[in-house]
C-alpha cells in the first residue's frame, strides 16, 4: 500500500530525470527503452513481493480467530496486542539509543586514537556481527540464564541467584549485543570522513572540547548516527532468533506472530500483526532517510 | 580593532612521528602589523609552520612560540586568539552565512545585539550583504572563502592566518581576491601570516617573505630584496624566472666571457656563473650586441613575448621582448645585459652580511 505508491512516486522520478537528460527527441525511445530494462525487475517485484504482500495485507483484514472482529482492529482493541506492540518498539528504542550512544562514543574513541593493539580490539568489537540470532540468544542464557555466569557469581557473593536472560533485559542484552557492532564500524566510517579542518577553524575561534562535539563533530557523524540507529531500531523489531531462543513465553511481536501462525493457526491475526510490524520498522527507515538527508544537505 | 602583537618563533622545528623532518628549527620573529608571507613549493614545512603560530602542532621540545612579550607555546590554539583561512574554507555545513560568522562570538557570550551588529559590519567589509541567510552550499568558492574572512575577522583576533586561501579558486577569481584580502589587511592592521606557493601572490600581499625550501628558511626579505637580490639559485629560480650564465672565461677590466659573447661585470668577477631576469636583457641590433643568440622559440604571455634565444650554451637563454614586435625562429639577434642587473646569489649574501655588519 504505502510502499507502493512510494514506489510509483520513484519510477515517477526516474522517469522524469531520464526525461530531463535525453533530448526531446530522443525522449520516447528513452522512455520505451528504460520500461523494457525495467521489466525483469518489475516482474520479480510483482512474483515475490507485492502480490504475497497485497495477500498478507488483505488476509489481516479477515476475522480474527480469537476475538471474532476484524485482526488490526484487534490489535488496536486488545490490551495483550498492545502491550506485545508496546514492549517490541519499547526494547528496540532503548536498544538503538543505547547502541548509538555507548557505540558511537567508542567508535569515535577508536577513529581518532591509534594505540598498540587497536586492530585487534576493533577485530573483537565487531565480532558478534558474524553471529546468527540463535547463537546470540544462547550467549544471553549463558551470561545471564538459570546456570549462567551472573547467577553464579550472584549465588557464590549474596547468596540469590540473578537471573535476567528471559526477560526483556535479556532481550535487551542480546540486541544490544548485535546493534553496538554496527554502530562502531558505521561511526568510525563516517569519523574517517569528517573534515578535520572544520574542528581546527572552530578552535581557533575560541570552542573547547565540547563545544567542537556539540558544533561540529555530531553534526556531522548525525546522518550516520541516525541511520545506523534505524537500522538497529529494524533489526531489533524483527529479531526472531535471539527471542525465541531466549523463551517464547516473551510476548513481542516477532514471537506472536510466530505463535498465532503455527499455535493457533489464526491467520489473520498472524498477518495483521507481520503487516503492522512491516510498516513501523519501514516508517523508521524512511524517516531516518530523510532526517539524515536533510540534516546534511548536499555533500559539499 | 585590537592592537595587534609581533611573533617570535625560537627554534622551532618539527619532527613527526614517523622521524620525518618537517621543519628544521628555525628563529623567526615578525612585527606587530606586519603581513609575513611563507612561500615555498609543497611539502617544504609552510603549513607545519603556520600550524606551530597557531598552537594547532606544537613545536619539539626547545622550541618557543611568543606573542609580544607573552610566551604561548603551551596554549591551544582556543586560547590564543588567532583567526584561521583555510585553502577549503572549512565553514560548518550545518549553520547559515550570519551563524558561521556569528559562531566566535557567541562563544565570547556576547549580547545578541552587538553580534548581530559586529556581523553586519564585517559582512560588508567582505562584500557580503545581504547573504546572511543563506547556506553554505549555496555559495560560491569566492563566496565561501568570503565568508570564512568575515567568520575570523568578526572575532577581532591577534594574529590572522592564512593557509593556501586562493589555492581552490580561478585565476581571475583569485587576483579580485587577493587584492581585497590585501586592502583588509592593511585596514585592520593586524599582523598575519599567509602561506601560499604562488610568487605572485607572495609578492603582492607580502611586507616580508620567507621563501622555505626543505623544512628551512631560505631567504627572509621584501619582495624586492627576495625578487632583485635571492640568495640562492633555489629563491631565484622560484621567484620569477631566471637565467644562469656560465661564466667560461675572464678578460682584463671585468669582462667576462659566456656562450655567444662577453659581457661586463666587474663585481662578478670570479664567480663561474652569473645572473639575470628575462626582462633585464635588452634587444639591440647586432653590431653594437654584447653577445649574439638564435631564437629558437617564442611565447607570447600577452603583457609581452618570452624569446628563448641559443647562445651556444646547454639551456637557452629567456629574453622579454615588446610582445607587439615578431622575431622569426632562426633570426639572429643581438643582446645586451647592463652590468647592474647582473647578479649573483653568493655575492647578494655578501652584500647583506657587509649590509647587517654596517647596521649591527
Ligand atoms: N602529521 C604529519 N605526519 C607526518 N608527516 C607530515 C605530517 N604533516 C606534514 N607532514 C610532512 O611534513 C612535510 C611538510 O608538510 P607541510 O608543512 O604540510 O608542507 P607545505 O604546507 O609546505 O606543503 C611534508 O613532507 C609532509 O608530508
Ligand atoms: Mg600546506
Amino acid at each position: 500500500m504505502t510502499t507502493v505508491s512510494q514506489w510509483r512516486l520513484r519510477a515517477g522520478a526516474a522517469s522524469s530525470s531520464a526525461k530531463a537528460a535525453a533530448g526531446p527527441a530522443g525522449t520516447r525511445r528513452q522512455q520505451r527503452l528504460a520500461l523494457l530494462a525495467l521489466a525483469p525487475a518489475l516482474t520479480m517485484f510483482c512474483a515475490f513481493w507485492l502480490l504475497p504482500f497485497a495477500r498478507l495485507v488483505l488476509m489481516g483484514a479477515e476475522i480474527d480467530r480469537g476475538s471474532g472482529i476484524s485482526a488490526y482492529l484487534a490489535i488496536l482493541t486488545h490490551r495483550q496486542y498492545l502491550i506485545s506492540l508496546a514492549a517490541t518498539l519499547g526494547v528496540s528504542l532503548v536498544v538503538s539509543i543505547t547502541a548509538v550512544g555507548i557505540a558511537g562514543l567508542a567508535g569515535f574513541f577508536l577513529a581518532r586514537h591509534c594505540f598498540p593493539g587497536k586492530a585487534a580490539l576493533v577485530a573483537i568489537l565487531t565480532f558478534p556481527l558474524a553471529f546468527p540470532g540463535v547463537v546470540v540468544g544462547f550467549l544471553v542464557i549463558m551470561l545471564g540464564g538459570r546456570q549462567g555466569i551472573l547467577a553464579q557469581l550472584s549465588q557464590w557473593l549474596f547468596d540469590e541467584r540473578w537471573i535476567f536472560a528471559y526477560s526483556l533485559t535479556g532481550l535487551f542484552v542480546g540486541y544490544l549485543y548485535f546493534s553496538i557492532p554496527r554502530v562502531i564500524t558505521t561511526v568510525m566510517a563516517a569519523c574517517e570522513t569528517l573534515d578535520r579542518s572544520l574542528e581546527e577553524a572552530a578552535r581557533s575561534l575560541g570552542a573547547d572540547t565540547w563545544r567542537v562535539t556539540r558544533d561540529v563533530i555530531v553534526p556531522g557523524i548525525a546522518p550516520a548516527l541516525l541511520s545506523t540507529g534505524a537500522i538497529c531500531f529494524a533489526t531489533s523489531m524483527g529479531a526472531f532468533g535471539t527471542a525465541f531462543t531466549l523463551g517464547t513465553r516473551m510476548s513481542i511481536l516477532p514471537l506472536n506472530i510466530y505463535g498465532e501462525f503455527t499455535n493457533y493457526a489464526n491467520f489473520a491475526m498472524a498477518a495483521a500483526l507481520s503487516v503492522v510490524l512491516g510498516l513501523i520498522t519501514w516508517l523508521a527507515l524512511s524517516i531516518a532517510r530523510k532526517l539524515a538527508g536533510s540534516s546534511l544537505g548536499a555533500p559539499a | 580593532m585590537t592592537s595587534s602583537v609581533s611573533i617570535t618563533l625560537e627554534r622551532c622545528g618539527r619532527t613527526f612521528a614517523n622521524g620525518h623532518t618537517a621543519l628544521h628549527p628555525l628563529d623567526l620573529s615578525i612585527a606587530a602589523g606586519e603581513t609575513l608571507v611563507l612561500l615555498g613549493p609543497s611539502g617544504c614545512g609552510k603549513t607545519t609552520t603556520l600550524r606551530i603560530i597557531s598552537g594547532l602542532e606544537s613545536p619539539d621540545a626547545g622550541g618557543r612560540v611568543r606573542f609580544g612579550e607573552r610566551d604561548v607555546t603551551q596554549r591551544p590554539i582556543e586560547k590564543r586568539d588567532v583567526g584561521m583561512v583555510f585553502q577549503n574554507y572549512a565553514l560548518f555545513p550545518n549553520m547559515s552565512v550570519a551563524d558561521n560568522i556569528a559562531y566566535g562570538l557567541k562563544i565570547q557570550r556576547l549580547p545578541a545585539t552587538e553580534i548581530r551588529q559586529r556581523v553586519d559590519e564585517v559582512m560588508a567589509m567582505v562584500d557580503l550583504q545581504g547573504f546572511g541567510e543563506r547556506r553554505i552550499d549555496a555559495l560560491s568558492g569566492g563566496q565561501k572563502q568570503r565568508v570564512a574572512l568575515a567568520r575570523a575577522i568578526a572575532v577581532r583576533p591577534k594574529v590572522l592566518l592564512f593557509d593556501e586561501p586562493l589555492a581552490a579558486l580561478d585565476a581571475k577569481l583569485r587576483d579580485r581576491l587577493r587584492i581585497e584580502i590585501g586592502q583588509l589587511l592593511r585596514e585592520l592592521n593586524i599582523t598575519a601570516v599567509y602561506v601560499t606557493h604562488d610568487q605572485a601572490e607572495a609578492m603582492a600581499l607580502g611586507d616580508r617573505i620567507a621563501v622555505m625550501q626543505a623544512g628551512r628558511i631560505a631567504q627572509l626579505g621584501t619582495p624586492q630584496e627576495i625578487y632583485h637580490r635571492p640568495s640562492s639559485a633555489f629563491v631565484a629560480d622560484f621567484i620569477g624566472a631566471v637565467n644562469r650564465l656560465e661564466v667560461i672565461g675572464s678578460r682584463p677590466q671585468g669582462r667576462l666571457v659566456v656562450h655567444g659573447g662577453e659581457l661586463h661585470g666587474p663585481h662578478l668577477s670570479g664567480l663561474p656563473s652569473i645572473y639575470c631576469r628575462p626582462e633585464d636583457i635588452q634587444i639591440v641590433e647586432t653590431n653594437v650586441a654584447a653577445i649574439q643568440g638564435c631564437v629558437i622559440q617564442s611565447v607570447f604571455l600577452g603583457q609581452t613575448q618570452r624569446l628563448m634565444v641559443d647562445t651556444g650554451s646547454s639551456t637557452p637563454l629567456q629574453v622579454d621582448a615588446p610582445s607587439r614586435e615578431h622575431w622569426r625562429v632562426g633570426e639572429v639577434i643581438g643582446l645586451t645585459i647592463p652590468p647592474e642587473v647582473l647578479f649573483h646569489p653568493e655575492q647578494c649574501n655578501s652584500q647583506r652580511d657587509v649590509q647587517e655588519v654596517a647596521h649591527g
